[in-house]
């Protein structure tokens, strides 16, 4: 252990602790604003960029930044001399000196650090004003870049290169014009970048946000020409009740059902309908694969991969479109949703499908992008309008002065309203591999499966492996969530160092509830924990727990789709996916 | 009998003399040399730098130590029907003491050779860098193969740490002990660097010792690699530097045939190749962090030290990164002993030191100096003195890290830490000298526009710090600064310096400190009386007529381009200020003395 | 192309090659060898002076003798060409006149090696012919 003195008090830690961390653990708050620390999942970035948290350590010639400096024996430490104080402060101004003053009209304001960080060190002008660096806006259907308000943090890039492995976003230019973006400063939507909205989550201003489409809802909302409907996803459900206060992990699936109907919204459904659904076309996806490798067909390929993110899906396009022929051909919920929605609804209904406004409401920033994809529309007319963030639907709620804790629980609407436990699970990293499980063991082994909690798919290890007994029959399992660490499985299972039956990918850390549109965690990853535990709750709480038992899905396949991996089924519910190694644009 | 060659034209092909046609001037010797029969008897031999760049071309005749000065490719003619065929020498080409106006018949006669001593220069302007064997003939690989066959690692750090050889980079860190430190570091790989990334305004050092004797410094690299226990070397050099990179190439190419580098040298097991990494010339990526990551493909951006590269460097391996000046000490040091080094420099900091030295001086070029000869010596007997004339304002050492030294400075001995003490730094050894007509608050824009440009942009001190220093320098010569610009500039250079990751941010704001300290009345008299005493910044000079002397030529007004100066013909004319873009147009043209700069 | 394996093979080499470097190595220290200077001028070239040169420096690098050999103009001893003038170390130069191959051996053997005086000896009231 090593011994050293932080403001006068005395501290012992481990060697290779930090100044920073070694304050933390004394409850001395030292000022940060690059650092972050996800350490759930640890991807700590300190890259000693902004210099706000330099202290004072005596005999040292300059000021140390507490972030990236290792305790020494014997070591001296003033976090608050005269010295640091000015140099801090000096420090903190010169980055709102390259900063735009906007505060009042961006995205960001009331969440931004920067915004934070001046208020608590009572900066009140800026003497150092000069040119400000000015760089061109740049939208993608999911992810807006405005990138004068960088502060070069570094954040965005370690989430995109290091956890993700996407790669796309890095410093670029030198000095006073050095800022992170795609190479050649190329837009967005022509890189690789998956929408994951990864670098979102973490950027500590509003250089990084969503496309707002709260706007185009109102309007929507307001035009009575158009039956507007939504879909929520199961993630949000676990998360939006932090925006209004609530303790992490609470479950608000009532109370968001109600603020959707004030919102005025003709008929609320929810995407756990969807998730079902997938499940059925899925489950009889891989009980095909499985049943035919079995028997040696040698045209069939596994592992089956999951394909309910759009992130993820866009990122094997890109990165390994040798594999395009792998994954499940099931189209994600929102996009089932949307066109059955479209179809099976609109004509139930009696609305033509151009009047008919599917809006999701998604833990998810790619969910924008995958609205977009060409394949899911009809002449056109996409089969989700679009999708609004769990962060966008908390700021609508605000604003349209509805009171959401004092909110009743409401119901769903019918026929989508319906949902069993499985696909709330959808929500958390391993929950659809589970869902799908729990399906495909009641039509592999015709045998009713009592316990439906399979635990050893459970948990927050960024790769997992796992073995489910089918009857005798051992399934190999296995599971990543983070591009990353995707990528590291896919390429253990092309090596062929091991062998999976199926796989599930999720893009974010944590699944759905870690996603890119979810509230701000600030870093605190025991929140992602406690929404992982609110889904599993509400699993529980659920009376059926299995897709294929959800009586309004059984209708459906009845009525309209006949059955799983119909001809029907096949035109409305799967899809095919792109080679996109060429598709990079450099302007 | 055979004919013996009995004279050696050196001709400098350094890159300032190429620039000057050295290339066709050499091919213009041999020609005549051949016409009169004499290719048997003298030959041109192409060397590296001579050092006196402000004269070159330079071509140097042996064995009577001519040394001829700016030399054309016409000269060359008379060079050998004179020189070679006659013994007589070509008395116009020699170089004329400015002082005593008099022809200098060899360089040992010259002041700006006499005081210097050639330890890393020693085979620069002497040997073909092209030709190993005459690098072999100036004891060339000896040091490597004494290491290697009769010494251990550890006594070869030995001798190292016992000569008290400095880092000539920049900070001066002992050799030996770094060199200790990544031998102790415990690995299945390391690496010995090279920095050839020298990019001080004005510096050319590094590009000299690599033009002129490149095998200095591989030897040396394969020294440091038998010594750390690396068989790996690699020259990070900037791409702007293709005959360095095209000489290294040839010598690294030339060791490899004689199995000085490869495979099993000297018969001892011990293996070192070297490969050249190229620069896209960034400042920072002469940071030893940035260089390495510069070097893996990285974005070349400095990271925090501890780790030091000798623990944790190239690819996570422990590495020795040493630049090219102090690699060109080493195989001399384990040739003639520590003790011998010793003898050379002052207490605290032994042997010599290369300076480029550059500016408003008479004899610009490159000079190597024993440590402790005053910066006098150098400015005024190395250096010949100010040009034109004119009086020393101050020299700036250490480049854009440095500071300026003023008259007051001029007898201190040139050491590591008095350069410090007096508010510069030894630097690279980059010296540009300034005289009257300088402004200092100029001086500290030019080298802040500088590290502005080069900054990395990694951390918010240096990125924007050091652009508002610029920008509030740039409204103090626009005649826009006041007393509290002046306040401001000293806390954010305080500030800059204190909070900064790397080496850049904590000295770029020095050129500004040290102007303030040398010269406050200076940035006074631009905010207050809102003058530049030098004439330097535009925005604070007057063009205004004398009437006493303004016959009413019209000279004046004909000239200037935006018709700023109103007059009738033989009336005194004068000059609108609200409308004069201050190009000096009529200041030149007037016969009169008409026109004065206030 | 034959390999350096040992100090040896690497002293060979710089055996091999320092012959053609002494003529630069030497002159910048000149005073620290001997010093001989041939005149030069159309009338000691005509009279052999060309010969007694290459013969010197031949000869004085295979005698092992570290010698700087410049030509120079005229002496202004046209009487007794070819003329030499010899420094050696930290001593007063000396001009020898009427210098044959025969003679240059002499003085290489006598006066070079060991100091001692021969024949031929201009003696002058002396100035140097330092250009």
């Amino acid at each position: 252990m090593i011994k050293l003195i932080i403001d006068k008090k005395t501290v012992e830690v481990k060697p290779g602790t930090t100044i920073l961390q070694a304050a933390d653990s004394i409850g001395i708050h030292i000022p940060r604003l690059c650092y972050m620390n996800l350490s759930d999942f640890n991807i700590e970035n300190k890259p000693g960029g902004c210099r706000v948290c330099v202290v004072e350590v005596e005999g040292r010639r300059n000021l140390a930044p507490a972030c990236a400096t290792e305790c020494a024996e014997g070591m001296v430490v003033n976090t608050h001399s005269i010295r640091v104080l000015n140099a801090r402060k000096t420090v903190m101004q010169l980055i709102l000196s390259d900063h735009p003053f906007d505060c009042l009209v961006c995205a960001k304001s009331g969440n931004c650090e920067l915004q934070e960080l001046a208020q608590t060190m009572g900066i009140r002008d800026i003497p150092y004003q000069g040119e400000q660096s000015t760089y061109r806006e740049d939208t993608s259907p999911s992810i807006i870049r405005e990138v004068d308000k960088c502060i070069m943090c570094r954040r965005c890039e370690v989430m995109c290169n290091e956890v993700q492995t996407v790669g796309v976003l890095s410093a670029i230019n030198r000095g006073f014009t050095s800022v992170v973006a795609p190479a050649f400063e190329m837009n967005l939507d022509h890189s690789e970048c998956t929408f994951c909205g990864q670098c979102v989550n973490v950027c500590p201003t509003g250089a990084l946000t969503e496309v707002d489409h709260t706007n185009q809802l109102i309007n929507d909302l307001a035009d009575s020409s158009k039956t507007v409907i939504v879909q929520t996803a199961p993630a949000v459900r676990a998360a939006l009740g932090e925006a209004f206060g609530m303790k992490p992990g609470t479950l608000v699936t009532g109370k968001l059902v109600s603020a959707l109907r004030e919102l005025g919204f003709d008929y609320v459904f929810d995407t756990d309908f969807a998730a079902d659904l997938t499940i059925m076309e899925e489950g009889a996806e891989v009980l095909d694969r499985l049943t035919k490798f079995l028997n040696g067909d040698k045209n069939v390929k596994l592992p089956i991969l999951t394909s309910c993110c759009p992130a993820w899906v866009k990122f094997f396009e890109h990165q390994f479109p040798q594999l395009k022929d792998i994954p499940s051909t099931a189209r994600s919920p929102q996009q089932m949703f949307g066109s059955i929605a479209k179809s099976y609804f609109a004509e139930k209904i009696g609305v033509d499908r151009k009047n008919l406004v599917v809006v999701s409401i998604m833990p998810c920033v790619a969910k924008k992008y995958e609205c977009t994809r060409e394949e899911f529309s009809v002449d056109g007319n996409p089969d989700v309008d679009y999708s609004v963030s769990t962060r966008e639907l908390a700021n609508l709620i605000k604003r349209a002065n509805i009171d959401f804790i004092a909110l009743p629980d409401g119901d769903f609407d019918n026929p989508f309203g319906e949902s069993t436990g499985a696909s709330v699970i959808f929500g958390t990293t391993g929950g659809v591999i589970e869902a799908a499980v729990r399906t495909t063991y009641e039509l592999y082994t015709k045998k009713h499966l009592d316990k439906v909690d399979f635990k050893q798919l459970r948990g927050m290890e960024g790769i997992r492996s796992a073995k489910v007994d089918f009857n005798g029959l051992e399934l190999n399992i296995g599971i990543a969530h983070g591009l990353g660490n995707a990528r590291k499985l896919l390429e253990e299972v092309i090596e062929g160092k091991c062998a999976y039956h199926a796989i599930e990918i999720m893009a974010c850390p944590g699944g759905c509830i870690g996603g890119g549109g979810q509230p701000y965690i600030h870093g605190d990853t025991s929140i992602l924990k406690a929404r992982q535990k609110a889904v599993y709750e509400e699993d529980v709480n659920k009376t059926l727990r299995k897709s294929h038992e959800n009586p309004y899905i059984i209708r459906l396949y009845e009525e309209f789709l006949g059955k799983p991996l119909s001809e029907k089924s096949h035109n409305l519910l799967h899809t095919h996916y792109f080679d996109r190694k060429k598709e990079i644009i450099i302007e | 009998m055979a004919k013996q060659i009995k004279m050696h034209l050196l001709v400098c092909c350094g890159t300032g003399c190429r620039a000057s046609q050295s290339a066709t001037l050499q091919k213009a010797l041999e020609r005549e040399l051949k016409t009169n029969g004499l290719e048997d008897e003298a030959k041109v031999v192409t060397t590296g730098c001579f050092g006196f760049c402000e004269k070159g071309p330079i071509v140097k005749v042996h064995p009577d130590n001519t040394f001829y000065v700016e030399v054309k490719p016409e000269d060359a003619e008379e060079i050998v029907k004179e020189h070679v065929l006659k013994g007589r020498k070509v008395e116009r080409l020699l170089y004329t003491d400015p002082k005593v106006k008099e022809h200098v018949p060899d360089s040992k006669h010259m002041g700006f050779y006499r005081k210097q001593i050639r330890i890393a220069l020693r085979n620069c302007g002497l040997i073909d860098p092209e030709n190993i064997d005459e690098y072999l003939a100036r004891d060339g690989y000896q040091a490597l193969g004494k290491v290697i066959t009769e010494m251990t690692p550890e006594s070869t750090i030995d001798v190292i740490k016992k000569s008290e050889l400095r880092g000539r980079g920049g900070a001066g860190f002992p050799t030996g002990l770094k060199w200790e430190i990544t031998r102790k570091s415990k690995s299945d790989q390391k690496y010995v660097v090279c920095n050839a990334d020298e990019g001080d305004p004005g510096a050319f050092m590094d590009r000299s010792i690599l033009e002129g004797d490149p095998h200095v410094v591989l030897e040396a690299m394969a020294i440091c690699g038998y010594a750390i226990g690396a068989d790996k070397g690699l020259i990070y050099i900037r791409a702007e530097y293709p005959l360095a990179i095209h000489r290294l190439k040839i010598a690294i190419e030339q060791a490899r045939e004689y199995g000085l580098l490869g495979k099993n040298l000297f018969n001892s097991g011990f293996n070192f190749d070297i490969d050249l990494r190229y620069g896209a010339g960034a400042f920072v990526c002469g940071e030893e962090t940035a260089l390495i990551h510069s070097m893996e493909g990285e974005r070349g951006e400095p990271t925090f030290k501890p780790p030091f590269p000798s623990v944790e460097g190239y690819l996570g391996k422990p590495t020795n990164v040493n630049n090219v000046e102090t690699f060109a000490n080493v195989p001399i040091i384990i040739n003639k002993g520590a003790d011998w080094f010793k003898t050379i420099g002052t207490e605290k900091s032994k042997g010599t030191k290369v300076f480029a030295l550059a500016g408003k001086i008479n004899n610009v070029g490159l000079i190597e100096i024993p440590m402790g000869t005053t910066l006098r010596e150098v400015i005024f007997e190395i250096g010949g003195g100010i040009k034109d004339g004119k009086k020393f304002k101050a020299v700036q050492t250490g480049g854009p890290s440095g500071g300026c030294l003023t008259e007051k400075h001029l007898d201190l001995p040139i050491e590591y830490e008095t350069l410090v003490a007096a508010g510069s730094m030894m630097g690279s050894g980059g010296m540009i000298v300034m005289d009257e007509d300088d402004c200092m608050v100029s001086v500290a824009k030019f080298f802040l526009d500088f590290t502005v440009e080069e900054s990395c942009g990694k951390c918010s001190p240096c990125r924007i710090g050091n652009k508002r220093l610029y920008e509030m320098l740039d409204t103090i010569t626009k005649g826009e600064g006041t007393m509290e610009t002046l306040d401001k500039l000293k806390n954010l250079s305080k500030v800059i310096k204190d909070t900064s990751l790397c080496g850049l941010g904590q000295t770029a704001p020095n050129p500004v400190l040290s102007t303030i300290n040398n010269f406050w009345d200076e940035y006074v008299e631009h905010v207050v009386d809102k003058k530049c005493k030098a004439s330097v910044c535009k925005s604070l000079m007057r063009y205004v007529v004398i009437p006493e002397n303004c016959v009413g030529c019209t000279v004046c007004a004909r000239n200037c381009p935006v018709n700023c100066i109103k007059g009738e013909r033989k009336q005194v004319h004068e000059i609108d200020q609200t409308a004069c873009i201050k190009c000096g147009a009529c200041y030149e043209k007037c016969k009169f003395n008409a026109i004065e700069i206030v | 192309m034959t390999k350096i394996k040992s100090l040896a093979d690497l002293r060979k080499k710089k055996e091999e090659f320092e012959q053609k470097l002494k003529l630069r190595e030497t002159s910048i220290n000149p005073e620290n060898y001997v010093q001989i200077k041939v005149g030069m001028a159309t009338s000691g070239i005509a009279s052999g002076a060309k010969e007694v040169m290459d013969y010197l420096i031949e000869e004085l690098g295979k005698r092992g003798i570290d010698a700087v050999v410049t030509q120079t103009g005229d002496m202004g001893y046209c009487f007794a060409e070819p003329t030499i003038e010899v420094k050696r170390p930290n001593e007063d130069p000396i001009v020898f006149g009427y210098v044959d191959t025969k003679k240059a051996d002499e003085i290489i053997e006598k006066y070079i090696k060991n100091g001692e005086l021969v024949e031929g000896i201009i003696p002058v009231n002396y100035e140097t012919i330092d250009e």
